[in-house]
């Protein structure tokens, strides 16, 4: 029988190793994993390369993980944040590398790592600072840029509620990248508020089918990146 | 600079009203953080406009009562919306075919230069020490059919943002279609900078002066 429900979030972490591509889910805190990420914190699995939207907020979730020094590289499309100085201090210091992404071309490269697709071509960047490196061609007499699939060891993502199947469901704008890192990973984990029975996710509005998920972790009541901030929480 | 103290041309919140008249009935638009946010407040109600937010949303509405928010129900400027009748959500790789795929009927950014080819710089000052952050502003550009651009018409210092060629790094080439500033509504035509419109009180020559190029 198919049952991909874990027991704590510690477990369906433990075997994210040393020197691993971890694509996170989230767009701000709208679907931030941060108690899957907490746990990633004190599993202590260093030199990681993150893929994600943005770079955290304050001390919890992704600036914790950022902060604890398990991060050597950063894949993303804005890493500027209002409320957090961990990414810039490490990015100044040379500690954490940058990789910056026009966020379509990062929604995309996802969604073909996950596809079976190895690179595609997108008018995005052209002519710009970000055009560096990329190789460029002309089709119907506009040019474009050759932008490489990404894919990842594993990825951390939440939804509203899923199924031991790992059908997932989310919550509004909380979707953004997950339903692409969740094909892109060879494990993805999914932290979701509840676990239903299979049978209750009409099949018709199920947004990530469970051949695409490996664990999913039950998180009765998921934490807010801006609560803990506002409450001045650091993790650990 | 003393002048700039005077009260001429429009007000922020008169720039983002002006610019919401040209907005047609039916348009999907997608609205920059800043001053291009304040478009939607200023609609016609005879308007349906449906507005989309990259972060997966289409139909988003105004902020939320106090209190009746939803932490991960956001715009791409990070802050809690509400979502109207009618409206989808959606992830980042639908988000930006609509945005790349040229489904998007307008866009309204911010920026820091326009140059008189419709070249625009608004993501990175390109300053060693900063930390880049693009967003989705080069595909907002690459992809949605037209871009209108509301902005101050010169920096706090007075230096001219409408300018011959970009100083700054550029999110998109010849991508402009059309510039609301303080002072005046400009086009992007193929002999560079078109006057549409002068702001009440504010002459020809005013908007030359404070403009990088010839209109």
């Amino acid at each position: 029988m198919i049952d991909k429900e874990v027991a704590s979030v510690a477990e369906a972490v433990a075997d994210i190793f040393d020197g691993a591509t971890v694509m996170i889910g989230g767009f701000g805190e709208a679907g931030s994993p941060i108690e899957l990420i907490h746990a990633l914190i004190d599993l202590g699995a260093t030199d990681l390369t993150v893929v994600n939207n943005n770079t955290g907020n304050g001390e919890v979730g992704l600036a914790a993980l950022l902060k604890a020094g398990q991060v050597s590289k950063m894949i993303c499309s804005h890493p500027r944040s209002t409320n957090s100085t961990v990414f810039p201090d490490l990015y100044r210091s040379g500690r954490t590398a940058l990789e910056l992404v026009p966020q379509g071309t990062l929604a995309e490269r996802i969604r073909a790592g996950g596809a079976g697709i190895p690179a595609f071509y997108t008018p995005t960047a052209v002519g710009t600072p970000l055009e560096e490196g990329m190789e460029r061609r002309s089709f119907d007499g506009r040019d474009y840029l050759l932008a490489r699939g990404l894919s990842a060891d594993f990825a951390l993502i939440k939804g509203r509620s899923a199924d031991r199947h790992g059908n997932v469901v989310y919550n509004k704008t909380a979707r953004n990248f997950s339903p692409l890192m969740a094909m892109a990973a060879k494990t993805t984990i999914v932290q979701v508020s509840s676990v239903v029975p299979a049978g209750e996710i009409d099949p018709e509005v199920v947004v990530t089918p469970g051949i695409f998920v490996s664990r999913v972790v039950a998180v009765a009541d998921p934490a807010h990146e801006s609560v803990l901030v506002a409450e001045g929480v650091s993790y650990p | 600079m003393s002048e700039r103290s005077a009260r001429v041309g429009l007000t922020r919140d008169e720039m983002a009203k002006r610019c919401a008249l040209d907005i047609p009935d039916g348009a999907y638009v997608n609205l920059g953080i800043g001053i291009p946010e304040g478009v939607a407040t200023h609609l016609s109600k005879s308007r349906e406009v449906i507005f989309h937010t990259e972060n997966g949303l289409l139909g988003m509405g105004p902020p939320p009562e106090v209190g009746a928010g939803d932490p991960e129900l956001i715009n791409a400027g990070k802050h809690q919306v509400t979502a109207n009748p009618g409206a989808a959500y959606f992830h980042h790789a639908d988000s930006f075919a609509m945005v790349r795929g040229g489904h998007l009927d307008l866009c309204v950014l911010g920026t820091m230069q326009v140059s008189a080819s419709g070249d625009l710089a608004n993501w990175s000052t390109g300053a060693p020490n900063a930390i880049p952050a693009v967003g989705g502003a080069m595909d907002l550009v690459a992809g949605v059919k037209t871009v209108y651009v509301i902005t101050q018409h010169t920096t706090h210092d007075g230096e001219p943002k409408l300018v011959e060629s970009c100083s700054y790094p550029l999110t998109g080439v010849g991508v402009v279609d059309r510039i609301y500033t303080d002072l005046a509504v400009i086009e992007v035509v193929e002999e560079g900078f078109r006057v549409v419109e002068l702001s009440p009180g504010v002459s020809f020559e005013y908007v030359q002066e404070r403009t990088g190029a010839r209109l």
